[in-house]
């Protein structure tokens, strides 16, 4: 199941946040910093997949920004790291200039 | 060019605000325009040029204040309002509160034209939560919008029901979006199935009567409808597997058309067919499948077909691959497809692609148990991840090493563990490794020595964030004791021996936890070290009392421990000086401490009395009662006190008096159960055993013991002498790497890395030389012929700490009480028996059965305190509940409603003539309420068949065995499986050494159901020598009506009792037009379900009814405008779940 499903850029600054399981709002905030902390602690050859308390993180990088989703035990990793980016071409398809202009200088 | 990514994102919640009504959703324009135009745009550009968090709080604040003063403007147009609803969420969503806004985001769903709605439905999902108080307000909103004939608002109450809706108010909404799933449009459909999937997951038991539907969804000519409608599939398998074995060919069904492209390309992912569908049927399969041959079997071609089409390189069908691989390993195994899978985690694993990698070693964790042989092939792989940077890659390696530990390489693995845990700094790592280890120590230690350091790393590196289980575990081990005395003595002198010389280093801080357990041991156990003089002991224990970093938690420990010491010390200084100490503490427990102490000095021969030595596993008696405060409690109201009312009573009361009207059934017995309720009615709190405690956990360790291994068909790699290399890299001199003895890598200095023996002449470099070292430590045990199994028996012989198994003694005393009662049965039999004897054996047996059950209660609690009562009172005791249970039988099905197969006698004679081989029950059964002869299995030489007879107090299962050849079958032995549903009183096995030709044999077995469900299916197996040996395989559907009884009891008793229970379910249903009456419909219940009726007032019905052995559960009914609305009460929480369903079933059936 997925739990959360955050982007934030390297300044670790949050730009959408989506809470499929209720977290109290002043929680949100320690989470989201904690979350990006540990993604930008990591580095290209590391795994995507992060173990972070009782669930695991999943995160994928473009350009400056991470976009992270937090899963339970259950999911495939796998199948998740390619939601996410199913989700940024949909993106790409539904405002076709920008994002694809973006994705392009990758 | 980031930031352009994040403009694009930020302004997706502009888009919606900023879209004129009619603009098509893909027709925006650039971004620019909208976020230009928009005050969200402005919004989200102003806090992205802030450099600091705190300009981004302040300029929020101050947005938030203005948009406050706004939506609470009368003036406010609901246009406006959708724009601040807009800047609102992205307010919230950056981690500011704006509940100020919540009330107007339900306004605006209620009152908006359709994008106002839409947006007022979007804030609210995300606003609020399943408990939020304002989400009431919205059930009428969504109620109006399902009704609406334009699809798009239908569309949104859906989407909004299915992310948040308030779990009580579902029955307002059930019917309404039941009808949407014959809606025309598959998107209504679709979200239809959505919304019943979330109510599926908040109260299962309201929507267990559209399961039926579910299989439409399923059928779905969209694609779409079928694939929302595999979530609940999923869910519900995983619940009950057995209920939808039927439905398996339609899955595979349908992942053979996803797998063959047959979906439309839409559904497409670079390529690869719709790859979570086909991941989330992999899923469904692979529960279905789990211990079923025969289903596995429908499902090996289409793994097959999956694993073929997945051979494209790309990241989802890597995806699908693992999932295969997973689903391939839980069926019951197929060798071609084990190999492939097998194949498909070394590709994995070998990969040099890190995210590749790590699901290799997933799988392979998930695998290994089955196949431990896959860890042989994959040793070296292994060991290099060991070491890999990523510590993440290396966490998944231990958790993988956990799993293949054995007694011979758990000295290396725990090492390695303990290596991981000092570098690592998170928590919940901490936690869950020192978990493993202690498990595994415990398992497996090698020495004393070895078992007590690592206990000491784990203590002293986990800190206080260990679970408290691990120390109390640790201690319980200690306490008890193992079969040998003299092993028991001297890992608890080497314990105190290490605790001493750890304390030495005087100013060292350890954890807690660390410091209670070392008191305990100390106090406990101190002269079994006769070198140490105790005065020594209670100086450091002195000191450590003076330390500032230990609480007083732990001060209380050691208290006690300098107690206990001071017991078994003639006058010491150290204890005086203390006394004097502490008695002035300001901490006041330390000071009652003190005190105790100083008077139990003063009396040492009390002290002594009161603490014995090593009785800390002497189980105390406790009067739970608490028998010896009658007097006082008599005293008391003979001095006109109130008498004593439980808290729930009180409760119940209160709100009584609170309410105008009175909802509450029979309020009026409360009269009488206030009267007499008073010293009789209390029951006490403190009904607590040590021995069930105890019981409980050998249980489990017992199985875990059992978890073994399928070794067969595999090729044994690995021999006694550790690694054998392969041909590849032996090339050099066929120089053997020598086994590194356990012993030199022992856990004692945990500090230091494992000490490698130098390997001579060899060609291959230094480093991958230390890695096969390394690999034959690990691997050790792995394989080879003295270790078949990893976890299995083998073990449990080697296995170093075996507990004394508390619950053999239980056993043997339930085994004693029912001797006891059996004896009693015999003399009561002549007097009770009315049935003529002809057939002494079997009828002997059915009556001891029958009364055997009682004595076996699952209430081990109540069992326990009944073996310490002496054995005189306990028997009589017995034949109390002996003659209540003779008694009760004759009247338990005398209500004549009840529908009961009653043969007529003729009826098995004449079945008997034609085919003499169908059997029929024995006379004394015949009897009893009992079901048809059905066959369960045959082959050539033997068929089985099967009747179910309800008794009062069990279900029997009485299976016949017939021999269908015309010579004698020898050696048939018949097993039932262990399941988690039901318990098999006595044995799950019945033998019968030999059975004569063209005969039938029989035997019964006595049923309880352990954990309530509505059916589950129990299988077992025959085996018998024929030509060869042979085994037939079966399986029963046992129901819970079948372990239900009506329960006797009057209206008074119904009152009293239902106020005492704490679970209750809530049901409205309709009633069809031939059971208009409240009479009608209660007949119905009572005849179907074996309810008892218990009275009827007015509109108003209770029912009552047992699961066997005792459980009660009350039903109260009443009838208002055509539907019944029911309300079930009992102490086990899924009981009422379970027979509100049977309810529902049969009401919909009549």
């Amino acid at each position: 199941m997925i739990k959360f499903f955050l982007m934030v850029n390297k300044q670790g600054q949050t730009r959408l946040s989506r809470y499929y399981e209720h977290v109290e709002i002043n929680k949100r905030t320690m989470l989201e910093a904690e979350v990006i902390k540990n993604c930008l602690s990591r580095s290209k050859d590391e795994c995507s997949f992060i173990e972070y308390k009782d669930f695991k993180l999943v995160y994928r990088q473009y350009a400056a920004l991470f976009i992270v989703v937090g899963i339970d035990q259950t999911e495939n990793e796998m199948a998740v790291y390619e939601l996410i980016h199913n989700f940024v071409e949909v993106l790409d398809k539904y405002f076709s200039r920008v994002v694809s202009e973006t994705l392009n200088l990758l | 060019m980031s930031d352009v990514v994040e403009r694009t994102l930020s302004a997706l919640p502009g888009l919606l605000g900023q879209h004129d009504p009619g603009a098509g959703p893909g027709g925006a324009g650039g971004p620019g325009r909208v976020s230009a135009s928009s005050r969200l745009g402005s919004l989200i550009r102003s806090i992205t040029a802030l450099t600091s968090k705190h300009e981004e709080e302040k300029l929020i604040q101050q947005e938030l204040t203005s948009l406050k003063a706004t939506v609470s403007a009368p003036t406010t147009t609901l246009r406006l309002m959708k724009e601040c609803m807009v800047r609102l969420i992205y307010c919230e969503m950056l981690g500011y509160e704006s509940s100020f806004g919540y009330i107007h985001a339900i306004k605006l769903a209620q009152q908006g034209n359709l994008l106002e709605k839409r947006v007022g439905y979007l804030a609210v999902s995300l606003f609020l939560h399943e408990n939020h108080e304002l989400l009431l307000l919205l059930v009428n909103t969504v109620v109006k919008d399902l009704q609406s004939t334009n699809l798009v608002e239908v569309c949104m109450a859906l989407t909004v029901v299915s992310q948040i809706f308030p779990r009580e108010m579902i029955p307002a909404v059930l019917p309404l979006i039941e009808d949407k799933l014959q809606h025309s449009k598959e998107i209504i459909r679709r979200k239809a199935v959505q919304a019943l999937y979330k109510f599926y997951l908040i109260a299962p038991n309201q929507v267990q009567h559209i399961h039926d539907k579910f299989r439409k969804a399923l059928c779905d000519r969209d694609a779409g409808v079928m694939a929302a409608s595999l979530h609940i599939y999923l869910q519900m398998i995983k619940e009950n597997s057995s209920g939808y074995k039927d439905l398996t060919s339609s899955f595979v069904t349908i992942l053979k058309q996803v797998v063959g492209g047959k979906l439309s390309a839409d559904f497409n992912y670079h390529s690869v067919p719709a790859p979570w569908l086909q991941i989330q049927l992999l899923r469904i399969l692979g529960l279905l499948g789990k211990d079923d041959p025969r289903t596995s079997e429908l499902m090996y071609d289409v793994l097959d077909e999956s694993l073929r089409r997945a051979e494209i390189n790309h990241n989802i069908t890597y995806a699908i691959l693992f999932e295969c691989v997973q689903t391939i390993y839980t069926i019951c195994p197929k060798s071609e497809l084990l190999e492939k899978a097998a194949k498909c985690i070394g590709k994995f694993v070998l990969s040099p692609k890190i995210n590749l990698k790590y699901l290799g070693l997933k799988a392979l964790t998930y695998v290994i148990q089955q196949d431990p042989n896959l860890a042989l092939q994959h040793q070296m792989t292994i060991i290099e991840c060991l070491d890999h940077p990523d510590p993440i890659i290396k966490r998944e390696t231990l958790e993988l090493l956990y799993r293949i530990t054995n007694g011979q390489n758990v000295v290396v693995i725990v090492q390695k563990m303990l290596d991981y845990l000092k570098e690592s700094k998170e928590e919940y790592a901490i936690i869950d490794l020192v978990g493993k280890i202690a498990e595994l120590a415990e398992k497996y230690a090698p020495t004393n020595e070895w078992f007590i350091q690592t206990m000491n790393a784990v203590f002293s590196v986990g800190g206080d964030v260990v679970h408290s289980d691990i120390p109390n575990n640790f201690l319980r081990l200690l306490a008890e004791g193992f079969d040998d005395a003299e092993e028991d003595h001297q890992l608890r002198m080497y314990a105190v021996q290490s605790y001493l010389a750890l304390l030495e280093e005087g100013d060292k801080l350890y954890p807690q936890k660390f410091l209670q357990v070392m008191s305990w041991v100390l106090g406990e156990y101190f002269s079994l070290v006769p070198d140490v003089d105790p005065e020594v002991i209670l100086t450091k224990l002195h000191s450590l009392l003076k330390k500032t970093f230990v609480t007083s938690e732990t001060k209380a420990w050691i208290m006690a421990a300098v107690t206990k010491i001071a017991s078994h010390t003639s006058c010491s200084k150290t204890v005086d000086e203390l006394i004097q100490e502490l008695s002035s503490s300001l901490d006041t427990c330390l000071r009652q401490y003190a005190f105790e102490l100083k008077h139990l000095c003063e009396d040492k021969a009390l002290m002594k009395n009161l603490l014995p030595f090593d009785a800390s596993c002497t189980d105390l008696v406790v009067d739970a009662s608490l028998s010896f405060l009658d007097g006082f409690v008599a005293e008391g109201l003979g001095h006109g006190a109130a008498p004593y009312k439980p808290h729930h009573q009180r409760q119940e009361e209160k709100l009584s008096q609170e309410k105008a009207l009175n909802f509450e059934p029979y309020g009026l017995s409360f009269a009488s159960s206030v009267s007499s309720s008073g010293v009789t009615g209390r029951q006490s709190p403190t009904g607590l055993s040590f021995g069930s405690d105890t019981s409980g956990n050998s249980a489990e360790t017992g199985h875990k013991e059992t978890n073994s291994l399928k070794l067969e068909g595999v090729r044994k790699l690995w021999g006694k002498e550790g690694y054998l290399p392969k041909k590849e890299n032996k090339t050099g001199k066929g120089n053997e790497p020598q086994t590194v003895p356990c012993g030199s890598l022992l856990a004692g200095q945990v500090g230091e890395p494992p000490a490698l023996q130098p390997d001579q002449g060899a060609s291959l470099s230094e480093e991958d030389k230390e890695k096969q070292q390394l690999a034959s430590t690990l691997f050790l045990g792995l394989g080879s012929s003295a270790g078949v199994s990893l976890m299995g028996k083998a073990d449990t012989a080697t296995q170093k700490f075996k507990r004394k198994s508390k619950i053999n003694e239980t056993q043997q005393l339930s085994e004693e009480a029912s001797d006891l009662q059996n004896s009693a049965a015999s003399d009561f039999g002549p007097l009770l028996d009315t049935v003529p004897i002809n057939m002494e054996d079997s009828e002997g047996s059915v009556h001891t059965r029958l009364r055997k059950a009682p004595p076996c209660s699952s209430d081990t609690v109540e069992d326990n305190l009944a073996f310490e009562t002496p054995q005189s009172l306990r028997k009589s005791m017995l034949d109390d509940r002996l003659s209540a249970n003779r008694l009760s039988q004759s009247s338990l099905f005398a209500d004549s409603n009840i529908e009961i197969f009653q043969p007529s006698p003729s009826a098995p004679c004449e079945s008997a003539s034609e085919t003499p081989l169908v059997p029929s029950l024995p006379e004394e059964l015949e009897e009893l309420p009992h079901s048809e002869v059905v066959g369960l299995c045959q082959s050539d030489a033997l068929a089985l068949h099967l009747c179910k007879v309800w008794t009062d107090d069990s279900l029997l299962l009485i299976v016949f065995v017939s021999n269908k050849t015309t010579s004698a079958l020898c050696a048939v032995n018949l097993v039932f499986e262990e399941t988690e549903h039901f318990q098999i009183l006595e044995s799950a096995t019945s033998q019968f050494p030999v059975i004569e030709a063209q005969s039938v044999e029989h035997c019964q077995k006595g049923m309880r159901m352990n954990k309530v469900c509505t059916q589950a299916i129990l299988s077992g197996s025959v085996g018998y020598q024929a030509e060869m040996e042979t085994h037939l395989e079966f399986s029963v559907t046992l129901s819970l009506m079948d372990f239900i009884r009506p329960m006797e009891m009057t209206t008074e008793d119904f009152g009293k009792l239902w106020l005492s229970l704490s679970n209750d379910v809530k049901q409205n249903i309709k009633m069809s037009s031939c059971q208009d009456s409240l009479s009608a419909a209660l007949d119905t219940l009572q005849q179907k379900l074996k309810l008892h009726r218990v009275d009827i007032i007015g509109n108003e019905g209770i029912l009552a009814c047992q699961l066997l052995p005792s459980v009660p559960c009350l039903l109260h009914c009443r009838t208002h405008s055509g539907m019944l609305a029911l309300w079930f009460r009992s102490p086990c929480a899924a009981l009422p779940d379970g027979l509100l369903y049977q309810c529902q079933k049969v009401m919909e059936e009549s």
